[in-house]
């Protein structure tokens, strides 16, 4: 039997989605785009509005809901990649080499997950624009929370892509998943300022616990205890790889 | 052990279709082994079972002395596989496509490098090696692919039309190619197609019709199956043409759209004396040996290539040719 994990193919298949990236300057600068209008437009539209909250202003309190989209949205856009492999059919040529399905799935977690910590250290960047300053303390913490929470959301792009076989399908996922999963995490607004039914959404949904805690990290408050926070988070990971494992090895294509 | 392919009454259904129907074969080692059919005949539902990607309904098959459903990680080691459709990552250089290859396959890091460079060499693709796939022409992107089939030295290579929308000149050179392989290498081939020409390259060919093996034999003994000589022959009118050849002589007369066709011992000797003799005036008449095609003809009843099979061909040729340009 071939072992679980097979370290090169775990390489090739994290180096080529590497490659790729910085060779596509334009979706480079596209996925950048989106958070910094978002903090900026959104940031400053709202601020004046918005007043004060815990004693940050309206950019400051979404900065780290920014850093988690970022995170969100790149994790979940990269492993959703293996649908244009399909489409495209390099997939075949994977699937038939002899290497576990495992390893596949491991190698596009850690692709998805380089390439949004590579994209959330940019928008860290721009941290002090919007006047937060992270003790140093918190950042290498916070790079292995921003880290968990990719790995977690490549493993729902694997499953996404392996019941998906048009790219239609991948839009509407995206709008009526991902996109409320990050509405509905408390990144834009403070939830304890929410109806009641809405609350009840927020806290079922596991993003939540991802934000939150990159929340203290950031800004120095969370909604919920820290340690609840990273036990939601290591939970949701651990489930969203296993699924990631099992669609993925199952499909035939 | 000589046999590099043993079936035995594999069976695939799609949804209560049956895509290939208790099919048994085997190919021996070293051998050009040919999978002859129509579109929709069931060959890459066939090799795609023999390559692991997909289980059989039914029945068995060894690969290189392993089964292809419970030893697929060992059938996987042994085997190079160039789709029908295209596989290439066209965003990677030519190189770097032949260096993940290399990865994945376990080539020893010190042999990396060299073999990249002969696989270049071998396919005439040196001096693009660094250019981007999505630049190359069909032909091109189709002898990389080989090239990387090839990369980890495999004991059978499975080819699914390997020259399927090529122009001729490439087809031939792809061809050489193999043959050279063969020679020099002795891997076992596999490889299915629609063009009768390449078909009489190969040591035996199976012909396969909607799933099932109709025939199985070296193209010689296939082709002796149709006796003699064909005559084609344009009357002014075929239909009493017909009536009074079959009255003449013992002989079947086909009523094809384009005149009449009879199969005789010897062409040659027969034409004269059919014209001295017939009373419709001919307007022309043709003698041949009998090709695949006419094996085909004979056993299925029907052209190997009808006009919808060539739509479907040019239409797929088109997309590979265009790539990813839709992306
Ligand atoms: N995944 C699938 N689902 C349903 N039907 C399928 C599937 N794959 C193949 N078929 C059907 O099985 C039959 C055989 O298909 P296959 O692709 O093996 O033919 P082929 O001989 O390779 O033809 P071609 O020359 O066009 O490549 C076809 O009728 C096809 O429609
Ligand atoms: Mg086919």
């Amino acid at each position: 039997m071939m072992s679980v994990i097979d370290l090169s193919c775990i390489k090739m298949v994290w180096l080529r989605d590497i490659l790729r990236y910085f060779r596509e300057r334009s979706q480079l600068y596209g996925s950048l785009a989106r958070p910094v209008l978002w903090l900026f437009v959104l940031g400053m539209g709202l601020r004046g509005s918005y007043g004060r909250v815990q004693d940050v202003d309206y950019t400051q309190f979404i900065f780290p809901g920014i850093l988690a989209m970022t995170a969100i949205f790149t994790s979940v856009q990269s492993a959703v990649s293996i649908i244009w492999d399909r489409e495209f059919g390099f997939l075949k040529e994977i699937l038939v080499a002899p290497v576990p399905r495992t390893s596949i799935a491991v190698g596009k977690g850690l692709a998805g997950t380089t390439l949004s910590l590579i994209q959330g250290m940019i928008i860290l960047m721009l941290a002090p624009l919007v006047n937060v300053s992270i003790p140093w303390l918190n950042i290498l913490p916070l790079i292995g929370v921003i880290a968990l929470l990719s790995f977690s959301l490549t493993g729902i792009g694997i499953v996404i892509a392996a019941r998906m076989t048009s790219f239609q399908g991948f839009g509407t996922i995206m709008n009526f998943i991902i996109m409320p999963m990050w509405f509905l995490s408390g990144a834009l607004f403070p939830f304890d300022r929410l109806p009641g039914w809405l609350t009840v959404l927020v806290r079922v949904n596991p993003l939540t616990y991802g934000v939150d805690l990159i929340r203290k990290l950031v800004l120095g408050f969370s909604y919920q205890p820290p340690l609840l926070d990273l036990l939601f988070l290591v939970g949701f990971s651990v489930i969203t790889t296993a699924a990631a494992v099992f669609f993925f090895s199952r499909g035939e294509y | 052990m000589n046999l590099s392919i043993e079936v035995d009454e594999l069976h695939r259904e799609f949804r209560g279709f049956t895509a290939v129907d208790h099919i048994s074969f085997s190919v021996d080692r070293g051998e050009l082994f040919g999978f002859l059919g129509p579109n929709g005949a069931g060959k890459t539902t066939t090799v795609r079972m023999l390559s692991t990607l997909s289980r059989p309904t039914s029945g068995s098959a060894r690969v290189a002395g392993f089964d292809v459903v419970h030893q697929h990680d060992m059938v996987r080691k042994s085997i190079g596989i160039i789709f029908q459709d295209p596989s290439l990552d066209d965003r990677l250089t030519a190189r770097e496509n032949l260096r993940f290859h290399a990865m994945i396959y376990k080539v020893p890091r010190k042999e990396v490098g060299q073999r990249i460079d002969r696989a270049l060499e071998w396919m005439q693709l040196s001096d693009r090696a660094d250019h981007l796939v999505r630049t190359f022409s069909g032909g091109m992107k189709r002898r990389l692919e080989i090239g990387r089939g090839l990369l980890h030295s495999p004991g059978v290579l499975f080819l699914d039309e390997p020259t399927l929308g090529l122009d001729p000149q490439t087809r031939a050179r792809i061809w050489e190619r193999l043959l050279d392989l063969r020679k020099t290498i002795g891997t076992t081939l596999f490889l299915t197609t629609h063009y009768m020409d390449e078909a009489e390259n190969c040591d035996r060919i199976a012909i396969i019709d909607h799933g099932r093996i109709v025939a199985l034999d070296t193209p010689a003994r296939l082709k002796g199956r149709v006796q003699g000589d064909l005559v084609r022959l344009s009357t002014a009118d075929d239909v009493s043409a017909a009536d009074e050849i079959r009255g003449k002589y013992d002989i079947e007369v086909l009523e094809e759209s384009s005149g009449l066709r009879l199969e005789v011992d010897d062409g040659a000797a027969f034409v004269p004396g059919l014209l001295r003799g017939l009373s419709v005036p001919v307007l022309s008449v043709s003698v041949r040996q009998p090709t695949l095609e006419d094996v085909f003809l004979r056993l299925t009843g029907r052209e190997i290539r009808d006009e919808e099979a060539g739509e479907k061909d040019r239409l797929r040729s088109r997309i590979r040719r265009m790539g990813r340009a839709g992306r």
